[in-house]
C-alpha cells in the first residue's frame, strides 16, 4: 500500500473527535489553521487503527481546507505516522546507543522469537503484535525501553516481555493517554 | 556534598504537578513579582544572571532576548522547544512530566519580558502523555487567571498552548521547529534572518529549550547575581545531565556547573561509578553530537588540569582532545562496547533523521551510515577509514543546518581516539563476527595482536 492506493476502507471520525478538532484549530492565529495538521493527524490515526489511508489524510484535508499533497506530504515526513496496517501492539523498541549499552539488541531478539516473527516490521500470526526499531526516545536512564501505544515501558527483562505479552493479550494494557485530560 | 537545587528542589513533593501544591511551595510567585516590572528590567535580569541556553549550543539568554525585533510593531512569539530528541538526552522530559507549572510559569515571564501575546510549547510527538499532562496544567492555569487575558489585573494578555510533533529529530534545530509548528515538513530554513525579525508565520520568535525557560522563575525571584555566584565564571547556574550507558545510577541530575567530571561520575549523589566492574573505556559527555572522549581524557584534560563540568572545561582542547557539554546527555561505555559499533549506531541515527535538504549531509551521512556498517561487520578495508575521514570531512560546514556537523564530529572522534579499534576490525573480521565481540575479549586483551604491524595514526 502507497500514499497514491485508495484502500476502500471508511474513514471514522467520530463527533467527539471533531469537537477536538475544532479546538485545536482555535489554537492558532487566524488563517493559520494548518498549524494545527500534526495533532490532528494523530487524533485520526488513533482512531483508525493506528494507520492513516489516503482517504483519512484526504480528510483531514478537507476539515483544514487544504490541498491533499500538503497533507500527503506532512504524513510523509514524520516518522510517527503509519502509512500501512501495523499490529494492535507494536512495541516500538529503541534502538539508539544508550538502549544498546543496556542490552535491548537482546531484548528485541527474545520478543520476536516470543511472538514468532522472523523480522522487524513481520506481524505475528494472530495479527496482534509486531517489533519495530526505533531512534532515540528520551528514556537513555531508563533502558531498555520501548513504546506502547501513548505509554513508555522501561527497565525491561524478558520477563516484563513476557508479563506484557500476556496482559496485551487480555486487554489489559493501557494505549491511549487521554484520560489524563479528563482525570 | 548536596549542591545547590534551582529546578529540582521541590521535585519530589507529592502532587507538585497540580497547581494547588505547587502555588502551595512558592510557585508563581516569581511571576506576580514579574508582572509588576518593565519587560526591560526583565531581560536586564536574566543577562545579568549569565544563564546560557540549555538547549545544546549554550548562547547567552538575555542577549538572544533583546534581539528580538520589537520595532516592527508585528506580533512576537515565544516558542518552547520541547522535541528533545538528541540520544542521551531526558532532562526535559523529566522537568515537564514532574514539574509542569514551572515550565508554565517560566513561559508567562518569558513571554512578558519578551512582550508576546501569543507563546507555544512543541512538544515531541512521543512525549504524548506528558503533552496532556501539560494540557491538563495550562488549563488549570487559565482557570486561576494565570493565562487568558488581563493577567491578574496587570493589563498583559497571554495565550499559550501545547502542540505536538511526530517523530523527527530535525524539529528540535528551531527553524525546523518553526516550520513544523506551521503544519509543513520540518526542513530547517537558510538564516539569517534569523526567527528573532522572521520567525513563526514570518514575525520575530524566540525559541528556547524547556530547561532554560525553567531556569527563569529562580533568577527573577532570586536575582540575576544570585544566579551567576553559583558555577564558575561563564558557566554559570545548574545544569540538569541526563546520565545513562554502563553506570551504577542512571538517572537525571542537578548539578551546579564547575563540578568536577571525577566526582559526578564517581560519587553516590551522581552516578555512582561503573554499572559492574567492567572498566571504563569512553564517555559521550554531552548528547549523541558531540566528540566521544577516551577514558584518560575524561577527567584530565590533556594539559593535566582536573576537567569540570563547565562548558569552558568540557572543551578545554578543542575538538582534539576535548569535547562539549551541549545538552548534557553523558552517555558511559564500558570496555564490552565497541566503538565502532557505536559509530555506526550514531551514523545511522543521523542519516536516518537528515531532512535530505542538503546533499553534502543527506549523502554523507548515507556514506557514513554504510561504511561504518561494513568496517563493523567485517567487510571494511584500511581505505574505508580514511574513507569515512574525508566524507566527515566535506559535510561539515557545508550545511543548511548543525545537524551535518552533528552528523560528522561523532565520527571523527571516534577515528581520532580510536582508530586502532576500527584497524581491528578489518585486519581481524573474524574476530569480530559475534556483535558482542568485546565482551570476551576486550581491547585490552586483543590490542597486543596489533602490535606486529605499525599502527598509522
Ligand atoms: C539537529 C538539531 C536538533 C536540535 N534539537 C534540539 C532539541 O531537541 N531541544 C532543544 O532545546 N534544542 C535543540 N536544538 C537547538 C535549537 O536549534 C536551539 O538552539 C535551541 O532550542 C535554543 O534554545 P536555548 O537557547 O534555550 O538553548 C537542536 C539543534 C539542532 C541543530
Ligand atoms: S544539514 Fe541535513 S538536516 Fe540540516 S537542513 Fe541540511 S539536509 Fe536537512
Ligand atoms: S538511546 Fe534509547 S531512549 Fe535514548
Amino acid at each position: 500500500m502507497s500514499l497514491n492506493v485508495k484502500s476502500n476502507i471508511p474513514v471514522k471520525i467520530s463527533d467527539k473527535t471533531l469537537a477536538r478538532i475544532e479546538v485545536l484549530k482555535s489554537r492558532f492565529p487566524q488563517g493559520k489553521q494548518k498549524s494545527a495538521i500534526l495533532t490532528i493527524l494523530h487524533e485520526v490515526q488513533d482512531e483508525n487503527d493506528n494507520w492513516l489511508t489516503v482517504e483519512a489524510m484526504d480528510k483531514v484535508a478537507e476539515i483544514l481546507n487544504l490541498r491533499p499533497i500538503e497533507v500527503y506530504e506532512v504524513v510523509s515526513f514524520y516518522s510517527m505516522y503509519n502509512q500501512k496496517p501495523v499490529g494492535k501492539y507494536m512495541f516500538e523498541f529503541c534502538h539508539t546507543s544508550c538502549c544498546v549499552t543496556r542490552g535491548v539488541e537482546d531484548l528485541m531478539e527474545y520478543t520476536m522469537k516470543k511472538i514468532g516473527v522472523k523480522k522487524k516490521g513481520e506481524v505475528s500470526a494472530d495479527g496482534l503484535f509486531s517489533v519495530k526499531g526505533v531512534e532515540c526516545l528520551g528514556a537513555c536512564g531508563y533502558a531498555p525501553m520501548m513504546q506502547l501505544g501513548d505509554y513508555y515501558h522501561e527497565f525491561l527483562t524478558p520477563e516484563k516481555i513476557d508479563q506484557l505479552i500476556e496482559d496485551c493479550k487480555a486487554g489489559k494494557v493501557e494505549l491511549d493517554s487521554s484520560k489524563i485530560l479528563n482525570s | 556534598m548536596a549542591g545547590k537545587k534551582i529546578l529540582l528542589e521541590h521535585v519530589n513533593v507529592p502532587g507538585i504537578a497540580t497547581y494547588e501544591v505547587y502555588r502551595q511551595h512558592g510557585g508563581y510567585a516569581s511571576a506576580e513579582k514579574a508582572l509588576k516590572m518593565a519587560p526591560m528590567d526583565i531581560v536586564e535580569e536574566v543577562k545579568k544572571s549569565g544563564l546560557r541556553g540549555r538547549g545544546g549550543a549554550g548562547f547567552p539568554t538575555g542577549l538572544k532576548w533583546s534581539f528580538i525585533d520589537k520595532k516592527s510593531g508585528r506580533p512576537r512569539y515565544l516558542i518552547c522547544n520541547a522535541d528533545e530528541s538528541e540520544p542521551g538526552t531526558f532532562k526535559d522530559r523529566y522537568l515537564m512530566e514532574k514539574l509542569p507549572h514551572l515550565l508554565i510559569e517560566g513561559m508567562i515571564i518569558s513571554s512578558f519580558a519578551l512582550e508576546a501575546h501569543l507563546s507555544y510549547i512543541y512538544i515531541r510527538g512521543e512525549y504524548m502523555w506528558i503533552y496532556r499532562i501539560l494540557e491538563k496544567a495550562i488549563s488549570e492555569a487559565y482557570a486561576q487567571g494565570w493565562l487568558g487575558k488581563n493577567i491578574k489585573g496587570s493589563g498583559y494578555d497571554l495565550d499559550l498552548y501545547v502542540t505536538c510533533g511526530a517523530g523527527a529529530y530535525i524539529c528540535g534545530e528551531e527553524t525546523g521547529l518553526i516550520e513544523s509548528l506551521e503544519g509543513k515538513r520540518g526542513n530547517p530554513r537558510i538564516k539569517p534572518p534569523f526567527p528573532a525579525v522572521v520567525g513563526l508565520y514570518g514575525n520575530p520568535t524566540v525559541v528556547n529549550n524547556v530547561e532554560t525557560i525553567m531556569d527563569v522563575p529562580w533568577i527573577l525571584l532570586n536575582g540575576g547575581d544570585e544566579f551567576a555566584k553559583i558555577g564558575i565564571g561563564k558557566s554559570t547556574g545548574t545544569k540538569l545531565i541526563s546520565a545513562s550507558g554502563n553506570i551504577k545510577n542512571p538517572g537525571v541530575y542537578e548539578i551546579e556547573l564547575g563540578v568536577t567530571v571525577e566526582e559526578f561520575f564517581s560519587s553516590d549523589e551522581y552516578c555512582g561509578g561503573m554499572q559492574t566492574d567492567r572498566p571504563l573505556k569512553a564517555c559521550v559527555p554531552g548528547g549523541s553530537s558531540v566528540p566521544i572522549l577516551p577514558a584518560n581524557l575524561l577527567f584530565k584534560t590533556a594539559k593535566g588540569e582536573t576537567r569540570l563540568m563547565t562548558y569552558e572545561s568540557m572543551s578545554d582542547g578543542g575538538f582534539v582532545t576535548g569535547s562539549m557539554i551541549g545538552s548534557g546527555g553523558f552517555i558511559v561505555y564500558d570496555d564490552r562496547q565497541c566503538i565502532v559499533r557505536n559509530t555506526w549506531n550514531f551514523s545511522r541515527f543521523y542519516h536516518h533523521e537528515s531532512c535530505g535538504q542538503c546533499s553534502p549531509c543527506r549523502e554523507g551521512t548515507g556514506w557514513l551510515e554504510k561504511v561504518t556498517w561494513r568496517l563493523e561487520h567485517g567487510y571494511g578495508n584500511m581505505e574505508d577509514i580514511d574513507l569515512l575521514w574525508d566524507v566527515q570531512r566535506r559535510i561539515e560546514g557545508n550545511t543548511i543546518c548543525p545537524l551535518g556537523d552533528a552528523a560528522a564530529w561523532p565520527v571523527a572522534a571516534a577515528i581520532r581516539h580510536f582508530r586502532h579499534e576500527f584497524e581491528y576490525h578489518v585486519r581481524y573480521p573474524e574476530r569480530i563476527k559475534d556483535r558482542k565481540h568485546f565482551e570476551a575479549e576486550p581491547w585490552e586483551k586483543v590490542k597486543h595482536l596489533m602490535k606486529d604491524e605499525a599502527v598509522r595514526v
